[in-house]
């Protein structure tokens, strides 16, 4: 096999290539996070991370920047953690309920119920802005968590996924369930939620990072410095983008802010891989 | 598709399906159908009264010249987008196919970018160009070029695409590395044997076997394209220089958030929900033919 080893190196090249020029923007703004701005601004940057981290950092996380109205990164990502984890389990938990409820149970309405659910992905939010956005202020919901979740939590996919999912479940599960006297509710704790465990795990993933993105959403129902997220925050701090803008804090708050979805992606890349396969079928 | 066995109760289960029915009625059924309601109207300039006009806000829509050039430019920016990628994810999935060592290295990396909000995406591209500041445009202008995306529409659009395209790569290369994994490797052998060198190998057997992936990416990246980028144009180019890359979404957003004009955007709504619909029938209708593939 001498001409399989003379080839070997060519995908390891490309691929090197590839993710020096993937890396590359991640990684200047790494370093431009342990610079100070004027090093930054005046000239060309360095390529070679400097020693004002630590201060980039703390400023950051404490009082933000001009901009921020003194709000600081450290409240933007505990608002931003709170809406992630609330979308990702809200949608997870009304979905595996009404997925269960199309599956397991035969009822007047049954498809019906199910199209309805289903026919919302054709209304994502950008196809009905401003009135999605009365609604939420007619409940008097602008600057606040729920506001923010809430009207993300419906999910035809995850519904779709776990519908999928129970139509494999043995209906002799089902029957012997019945004849030990099990009810629907026994039977979903103790037999449907413990056998979804690796779907959820992996709708989890996907969802959380999907809650952590939100940018449209978050930028019409929050007008408060003290409710808005981080990626809104970020985009708050950037000012016009040029010499004017604090760089090095705005460069340490984008590395705070794409850590943590970044970490769950390298952590648990079992569980992100499957969810992002089965939530597209 | 129904059970054989199921649970007798009545009550039960439309008591599951109550918060989630909710939800779709209130944030997402009520909104739609007033868009569809007030796209038909035209409120008084106090906005305190409206009447119903038909048809004439999506005249008006259709016909302004802002509107044609932002369809021009999301049908130039969507495939654009598509297009940078996904044949970079081609090349890099058919690279990390044939790897074993690091194989697990190199996906972790090149998966990341999909954890990254548009925004963040479009703040870190932002960074590396900002003419006077960035890293890249610092090149750029050694090389001689005019590097000034605020000013020039169309460097504006090549650092949005870029930026769209990089998160996006990170899916594309998913998809196409699971469809190569998926290819019998006695397909590959018996080409091989038949005397196929590596380039006849992938356009005539692998890139065969790969096309409905590709298609499913096609429609998969221009519907991202179309409705996920509004945070990359938000936060980079705020669809500037002078409406140079103001895509549909960003214009709906505008038309009705800041310049409030509730007729025109919702009437700019459904037109954007009859593409959703289509696109949407598009991508079932395929993965329904995968499924018997």
């Amino acid at each position: 096999m001498r001409r399989a080893r003379t080839i070997d190196w060519v995908p390891h090249a490309v691929l090197l290539i590839g993710i020096a020029i993937i890396a590359f923007p991640v990684y200047v703004t790494v370093v431009a996070s342990t610079l100070t701005t004027p090093e930054i601004v005046y000239g060309p940057m360095s390529l070679l991370p400097g020693p004002h981290g630590p201060e980039n950092y703390v400023q950051a996380l404490s009082e933000g920047n001009a901009k921020t109205s003194g709000v600081g990164v450290g409240r933007m990502l505990l608002n931003t953690l709170v809406v992630a984890l609330a979308i990702a389990v809200g949608k997870i938990a009304i979905s595996i309920i009404s997925a269960y409820a199309v599956v397991f149970f035969n009822f007047p309405g049954r498809m019906a119920f199910f199209w309805l659910i289903f026919l919302t992905l054709m209304l994502p939010v950008e196809v009905r802005i401003v009135p999605t956005y009365a609604v939420v202020a007619g409940l008097g919901l602008v600057d606040t968590y729920a506001g923010l979740a809430v009207p993300l939590i419906a999910s035809a996919t995850a519904t779709l996924l776990f519908r999928q999912f129970f139509l494999t479940i043995p209906d002799e599960m089902v029957e012997a369930a019945k004849v030990d006297g099990a009810g629907p509710m026994r039977f979903f704790k103790d037999v449907v939620l413990p056998l979804s465990r690796t779907n959820i795990a992996a709708l989890f993933v996907i969802l959380f990072i999907y809650g952590w993105n939100q940018y449209l959403w978050p930028l019409l129902v929050t007008n408060d410095a003290e409710m808005t997220t981080i990626v809104i925050g970020i985009r708050r701090m950037l000012g016009n983008g040029d010499a004017q803008t604090e760089w090095s804090i705005v460069m340490a708050t984008t590395v705070l802010a794409l850590l943590p979805p970044v970490a769950i992606v390298i952590l648990m890349q079992r569980w992100f891989v499957k969810g992002l396969v089965e939530t597209e079928k | 598709m129904r059970r054989r066995v199921v649970f007798k109760q009545k009550l039960l289960p439309y008591l599951l399906l109550a918060p989630q029915v909710a939800i779709t009625l209130v944030f997402f059924y009520w909104p739609a159908a007033q868009a569809v309601w007030y796209s038909t109207r035209r409120e008084d300039p106090f906005g305190l009264r409206s009447q119903f006009v038909g048809l004439e806000n999506f005249i008006t829509v259709l016909e302004d010249p802002s509107y044609i050039n932002s369809l021009t430019t999301t049908a130039i920016f969507s495939l654009a987008v598509a297009v940078l990628a996904i044949v970079p994810a081609l090349l890099l999935a058919v690279m990390a196919d044939r790897v074993v060592r690091a194989a697990t290295v190199y996906k972790t990396i090149l998966l990341s970018p999909y954890a990254v909000a548009p925004a963040i995406a479009g703040v870190l591209w932002l960074f590396l160009f900002a003419p006077g500041i960035g890293v890249v445009a610092y090149v750029l202008q050694f090389l001689g070029i005019d590097w000034n995306f605020v000013l020039r529409g169309e460097q504006a659009m090549l650092l949005v695409i870029i930026a769209s395209a990089w998160k996006q790569i990170s899916y594309n290369f998913l998809f196409f590395l699971a469809g190569l994994q998926s290819i019998p490797k006695s397909l590959i052998e018996a080409a091989a044997i038949d005397g196929a060198g590596e380039g006849r190998r992938f356009w005539d057997v692998v890139f065969p076997l790969l096309s409905p992936t590709t298609f499913f990416l096609l429609v998969v990246n221009v519907v991202y394209a179309f409705f996920d980028t509004f945070g990359i144009i938000h936060a980079v180019t705020q669809g500037g220089p002078a409406k140079a890359t103001e895509i549909l979404v960003y214009k709906v957003w505008y038309d009705g958030v800041m310049a409030l004009d509730l007729g025109g955007s919702s009437a700019q709504s459904v037109i954007l929900m009859g593409i959703v619909i289509a696109l949407t029938a598009i991508q079932f209708r395929y993965v329904e033919r995968k499924v018997h593939y």
